[in-house]
C-alpha cells in the first residue's frame, strides 16, 4: 500500500510540472508581448500629443528664414532665445497676462461658487420644478456659445460692460456642466455622513462646504482644469466682447503679433504661444497630484 | 437622562407598512436593547427617534416633550452609525469637536472635552491622524467619542459592534456596559444578535415584522416569554417546539386549548432509552443525530416523531446509546396556542394511557 502511494506521487508530480513550465512561459511570453504593445501605444500617443509642442517649442527658437526651410529641421542652429524678447515686446503683454489671469480665474472662483450650491440642491433636496430646472441646466450644454453671443453681445452693450473683465467673466459664471459631475458626486455620497453632520448640529451649508465639497475633491479639481484650460486658451469670445486692449487675453494680442508684422513671423508666433502655455502646464500639474491623490484615497475608503 | 415615548408610531415607505404601530417607554437611563430579525424595523425605529426620518403618524416624546417637529441636531441625541460615518477629511480631533464647534462651545473648553474623552476611549495618541488609517476598533471608538463628547441625553447606537471581528467584539462589549454605567445616560442600543442583547441589555426589546413581540429584563424575556417568538428567539439553541398534537401522552389542565408545547435544551435531561422516565415529566424518546460539545457543555440534536429537539447537558456528557429519551419536568413546559401566544394558566398533566409508539 504504502510504497504504491510513494511511487504514484512523483509520476503525478512530473506529469504536473512538464505541463507547467510551456503553460507558464506562454503566459510569461504573452504578458512580455502585451506589456510592450502598452508601452507602443502609450508612447504613439504621446507622440501625437507631444510632437506639435515639441514642434512649437523648436519653431519658437529658429530664426525666420529656418521656419521656412525643407525639409524642416528639428534642431535650431542657434537657439535665438530673442524671439522671446520679442515676442513679449510685440504688444502690451503684461497687460494681456494679467487680463487672462484675472478672467480665468475669476470665471473658477464664480463657477465654484455656483455650481457647488446648485449641484447639492439638486442632488439633496425635493422641491417642486426641481426635475425640470435641472433638465433645464443640462440643456444649455448643447447651446454653443457662437449661438447666443449676439444677444449676450447687445446685452453687456446695453450695460456698459464691454471691453471690461465682467463681459468675459460673467456669462461664464456657471457651468451647467460643472454642476451636472459635481452633482453626480454628491448623489453618490453616503447619506450616513450627512446625516452623522445634522445630528451633530451642522447647517446645511456647513454640511456642503465641510463634508460634501471636500469628498468631492476629485471631481472639482477635474472641472477646475477643464474650465481654467478651456478658458484660458478661448479665443472667440474675448475676441468679440473686446475692442481695445483694457481687457483683452493672451490668445487675442497673440494673434495680433501675426496681424501686425506685415508677414507672419512664425518664430515669435511660436514664442508668444510657448509663453501662453506654461500657464496652462502649471495648472495641469498642480491639479493633476490633486487628482491622483484624491483618487488614491477614495480607493483605500 | 430621558426617557423616551413612542406613542401609535405607525412608518410607511410609500404605502408599504413597515411599523403598524407602535408603542414604547424607553426608561430614563435604561440600557434597552431593540432586538430581531434583519429587516424587523429596528433601525427604522431608531432612525424616528434621532428624527432622520420622519412617522407617518403617531408622536415620539424625549422627557415628555414631543419632539415631532424638532430637528435631529436639536433633540440632544446622538448616534453610532454602523458604519460610523467618521467625516474622511477630518482627523479624529475635527470629528470629535465637530459638533462641539457646530454649537458654539469655545475652543478652550472644546481642547478639555476632546481631551477627556480621548483618554475614557484612549484615543489620545491619533487625535492628529485621519480615520482611514485607524483600525476598525480605533474608529468604532472614534465614533463613541464623537457622541460622548456632546453628552447627549440619550445614546442611540445601530448595529455599532457588527463590523468588528469577535473578540473585539466581546471586549467592546464590556466597554459599552461600563460607559453606560459611567455616563448614566440612557442608551437605545440595536443588534440582530440575541446573545449580544442579552449580555448588555438591562432591558430588551424584542421586534419581529414592525412589532413589539415583549419588552422585558433579560431573565425574564427567557423564563417567562409571551409568546413563540421571543421563545424561540432568545437563547441558543433556541427553545424546542412541538405540537400538542404530536403528543398524545401529554395533557393539559386550566384555561385554553395549547396547539404547542415548548421547553428549553437545558431544561430537558438525556436518559438511555432503556431506562424509566419519572412519571412528573414530559418523555420524549428519540434517536440522536448530532453531538456536540463545548467543553462544559453538551448539546444533543435528538429526532422523535414529534419533531427534533435540542437537549443541552451540563458537565458530564451523555453516555447512554443512540437511542436516548429526553425528560422534561412538567413546571418547565411552556404552552401555546395556535396564534402563538403564550398560555400562562395552563399546567401540564400527565395521561397515563400508554397510546402512540414512540412517544411515551
Ligand atoms: N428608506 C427606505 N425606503 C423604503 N423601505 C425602507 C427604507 N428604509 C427601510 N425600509 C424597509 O423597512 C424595513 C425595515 O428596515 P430596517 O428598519 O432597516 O430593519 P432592521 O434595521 O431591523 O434590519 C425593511 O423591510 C426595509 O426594506
Ligand atoms: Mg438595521
Amino acid at each position: 500500500m504504502a510504497p504504491s502511494r510513494a511511487d504514484a506521487r512523483p509520476v503525478f508530480a512530473t506529469g504536473r510540472g512538464a505541463g507547467r513550465p510551456a503553460a507558464a512561459r506562454f503566459r510569461a511570453a504573452l504578458d512580455a508581448a502585451l506589456r510592450i504593445a502598452n508601452i507602443v501605444c502609450m508612447l504613439l500617443l504621446v507622440c501625437v500629443f507631444a510632437l506639435p509642442f515639441a514642434w512649437m517649442i523648436s519653431t519658437s527658437l529658429k530664426t525666420l528664414p529656418e521656419t521656412m526651410r525643407f525639409p524642416p529641421d528639428w534642431i535650431p542652429d542657434r537657439p535665438v532665445w530673442s524671439n522671446y524678447a520679442d515676442a513679449w515686446n510685440s504688444g502690451p503683454f503684461p497687460k494681456y497676462f494679467l487680463n487672462s489671469l484675472i478672467v480665468s480665474s475669476g470665471i473658477l472662483v464664480l463657477q465654484f461658487l455656483t455650481i457647488i450650491p446648485a449641484a447639492y440642491a439638486f442632488a439633496r433636496f425635493r422641491f417642486p420644478g426641481r426635475g425640470l430646472l435641472f433638465g433645464l441646466v443640462m440643456a444649455t450644454l448643447m447651446i454653443p456659445p457662437q449661438l447666443i453671443f449676439l444677444p449676450v453681445y447687445l446685452m453687456l452693450s446695453d450695460w456698459k460692460l464691454l471691453n471690461t473683465h465682467f463681459a468675459l467673466i460673467l456669462p461664464f459664471a456657471s457651468s451647467a456642466f460643472g454642476i451636472f459631475l459635481l452633482r453626480q458626486s454628491f448623489l453618490q455620497t453616503a447619506g450616513e455622513l450627512i446625516e452623522a453632520a445634522r445630528l451633530d448640529n451642522a447647517p446645511e451649508w456647513k454640511i456642503m462646504i465641510r463634508i460634501m465639497a471636500p469628498l468631492a475633491r476629485p471631481v472639482l479639481a477635474t472641472f477646475a482644469l477643464f474650465s481654467f484650460i478651456s478658458h484660458w486658451n478661448d479665443y472667440f469670445w474675448p475676441l468679440v466682447m473686446t475692442t481695445n486692449e483694457s481687457a483683452r487675453t493672451l490668445p487675442i494680442g497673440i494673434a495680433k503679433i501675426r496681424e501686425t508684422e506685415g508677414t507672419a513671423t512664425w518664430n515669435v508666433l511660436m514664442a508668444a504661444n510657448v509663453m501662453l502655455a506654461v500657464p496652462v502646464l502649471l495648472a495641469f500639474f498642480a491639479a493633476q497630484r490633486h487628482i491622483i491623490r484624491a483618487f488614491v484615497y477614495s480607493g483605500i475608503k | 437622562m430621558a426617557r423616551i415615548d413612542l406613542i401609535d408610531v405607525v412608518k410607511q415607505f410609500k404605502g408599504e407598512t413597515v411599523i403598524p404601530k407602535l408603542n414604547l417607554t424607553i426608561r430614563e437611563g435604561s440600557f434597552t436593547v431593540l432586538v430581531g430579525p434583519s429587516g424587523c424595523g429596528k433601525t427604522t425605529t431608531l432612525r424616528m427617534i434621532a428624527g432622520l426620518e420622519r412617522q407617518t403618524s403617531g408622536d415620539i416624546l424625549i422627557d415628555g416633550a414631543c419632539v415631532n417637529d424638532v430637528e435631529p441636531g436639536k433633540r440632544d441625541v446622538a448616534m453610532v452609525f454602523q458604519n460610523y460615518a467618521l467625516y474622511p477629511n477630518m482627523t479624529v480631533r475635527e470629528n470629535i469637536e465637530f459638533g462641539l464647534k457646530n454649537r458654539g462651545v469655545p475652543r478652550r473648553e472644546r481642547e478639555r472635552l476632546v481631551r477627556d474623552i480621548c483618554e475614557i476611549v484612549d484615543l489620545t495618541p491619533y487625535l492628529d491622524k485621519k480615520p482611514q488609517s485607524l483600525s476598525g476598533g480605533q474608529r468604532q471608538r472614534v465614533a463613541l467619542a464623537r457622541a460622548m463628547v456632546k453628552h447627549p441625553k440619550v445614546f442611540i447606537l445601530d448595529e455599532p459592534l457588527s463590523n468588528l471581528d469577535a473578540k473585539l467584539r466581546v471586549h467592546m462589549r464590556t466597554e459599552l456596559i461600563e460607559l453606560h454605567r459611567r455616563l448614566g445616560a440612557t442608551f437605545v442600543y440595536v443588534t440582530h444578535d440575541q446573545t449580544e442583547a442579552m449580555s448588555m441589555g438591562d432591558r430588551i426589546v424584542v421586534m419581529h415584522r414592525g412589532e413589539i413581540m415583549q419588552a422585558a429584563a433579560p431573565m425574564e424575556l427567557y423564563d417567562d416569554p409571551d409568546n413563540l417568538f421571543t421563545a424561540r428567539f432568545i437563547g441558543t439553541p433556541p427553545m424546542n417546539v412541538l405540537p400538542m398534537n404530536l403528543l398524545p401522552n401529554l395533557g393539559t389542565e386550566g384555561e385554553g386549548r395549547a396547539e404547542y408545547v415548548g421547553f428549553r435544551p437545558e431544561h430537558a435531561r438525556l436518559l438511555p432509552g432503556s431506562a424509566d422516565p419519572p412519571s412528573d415529566g414530559l418523555a420524549i424518546a428519540g434517536s440522536i443525530i448530532t453531538r456536540e460539545s463545548l467543553g462544559a457543555e453538551h448539546v444533543y440534536q435528538l429526532r422523535t416523531t414529534a419533531g427534533t429537539c435540542f437537549v443541552k447537558q451540563f458537565l458530564r456528557p451523555y453516555a447512554g446509546g443512540d437511542f436516548a429519551t429526553a425528560v422534561v419536568p412538567h413546571d418547565r413546559l411552556y404552552f401555546f396556542d395556535g396564534e402563538g401566544r403564550r398560555l400562562r394558566n395552563l399546567r401540564a398533566a400527565s395521561r397515563p394511557e400508554p397510546a402512540a409508539a414512540g412517544v411515551r
